[in-house]
């Protein structure tokens, strides 16, 4: 058994447990999650899962999906450097997929009131949910990453339909963006933060 | 039993179908191609066991691999940085204008394919113009059109 402390809470988990791991089986919910699935390896490529974690008297940020729990750490999930560092990756996110229902939500979420990156709707953020599904839960291997950098893209060999594909839809299912769009009203490129006004006690409410 | 005679094949026999020497077998059979046909590599990955997604990933990913027939005679243009305050920007658009393709493309005729890379770590020669594997340094847009003009001749076509 290793001894950590998360947000305060003196916690065990067994040898090689993610961080992750063990806050979900604690009920600790502050660590949002977009290219991580049970069920699924993970990939750690939309660090939204980054976590405060201090050893030997240093902080830093790590993506808790990967980070195998150590005797003596101490992890913060929902710290004012954790909730900064997760403002700035959604920001980024949305800048490359406005119209994702999830972003905007977690957007609203984290109270992000405008997007200082240059919009440019790419309809993809390359989490990488969908290949692996295919090729993990539906035994298939259809999609996959293509090309590099900028140029990264998930496609079928050849952009022709592939002969493993089975059609089954795990892929547009497991999707955070390729989803119906948030019905908030707004601009093109605009945050809806619909859910943020909703959720927002205004203790002294005018009655104008 | 005949002997395959399709040359990835015979790639992949002297490898001996080891899944690591992915990347070797992708460049012997670039090599006897010219470039990846789209037969080859689904042959690869139906010989070596490994998916095509795998395989077309690994051909994309990597710029020495190409999925599109490459030209008898190779253009490569060297556009880091010092190549590009000593005008590599006018190499291209000269190269660009006398074969009348883009970079990465190849001509109709299969004659010439224009490339270009970002450093040659030979910045002193800049700006540096690679022609068929030969290093030209000190490149201007005028010797540009010289030597395509002689490749040209060379082939027997007029540009």
């Amino acid at each position: 058994m290793v001894n950590l402390i998360i947000d305060g809470q003196h916690v065990q988990a067994e040898e090689g447990w993610t961080i992750l791991e063990t806050a979900r089986y604690y009920g600790i919910d502050t660590i949002p999650t977009l290219c991580y699935r049970e069920g699924l390896t993970t990939d750690s490529s939309c660090r939204l899962c980054v976590v405060e974690i201090i050893s030997r008297g240093r902080s830093r940020l790590s993506a808790s999906c990967s980070y195998p729990v150590q005797e003596g750490i101490e992890v913060r999930t929902n710290s004012r450097r954790v909730r900064q560092a997760r403002k700035i990756i959604i920001e980024l996110l949305l800048a490359s997929c406005p119209n994702s229902k999830t972003l905007q939500c977690l957007a609203s979420q984290y109270g992000i009131k405008e997007l200082r990156f240059k919009v440019e709707d790419r309809g993809c953020i390359l989490c990488g949910l969908c290949v692996r599904m295919c090729k993990e839960q539906m035994q298939a291997g259809a999609i996959g990453f293509f090309n590099r950098g900028v140029d990264r893209r998930v496609a079928m060999p050849f952009h022709v339909r592939s002969d493993v594909c089975r059609e089954c839809g795990a892929c547009l299912y497991i999707c955070p963006v390729c989803e119906l769009q948030c019905r908030g009203p707004r601009e093109p490129g605009d945050l809806c933060n619909g859910c943020f006004e909703a959720i927002r006690i205004d203790p002294f409410p005018s009655r104008d | 039993m005949e002997e395959d005679v399709r040359p990835e094949v015979q790639v992949m026999e002297r490898y001996g179908y080891e899944r690591s020497y992915l990347i070797s077998i992708l460049h012997e059979v670039q090599k006897e191609y010219q470039y990846l046909p789209e037969q080859a590599l689904r042959n690869v990955a139906a010989g070596m066991g490994i998916s095509l997604v795998d395989i077309y990933g690994v051909a994309t990913f990597f710029k020495a691999f190409s999925l599109k027939p490459k030209g008898k005679h190779s253009i490569v243009l060297c556009m880091g940085t010092a190549c590009h305050v000593r005008n590599s920007r006018g190499l291209l658009e000269e190269a660009r204008r006398f074969l009348g393709i883009e970079p990465g493309d190849t001509t109709d005729d299969l004659l010439f394919s224009l490339d270009t890379v970002n450093c040659l770590g030979a910045c002193a020669l800049g700006p540096i113009a690679v022609i068929d594997g030969e290093y030209h340094g000190q490149m201007t847009p005028a010797k540009m059109e010289r030597l395509l003009k002689k490749l040209a001749k060379e082939e027997g076509v007029r540009k």
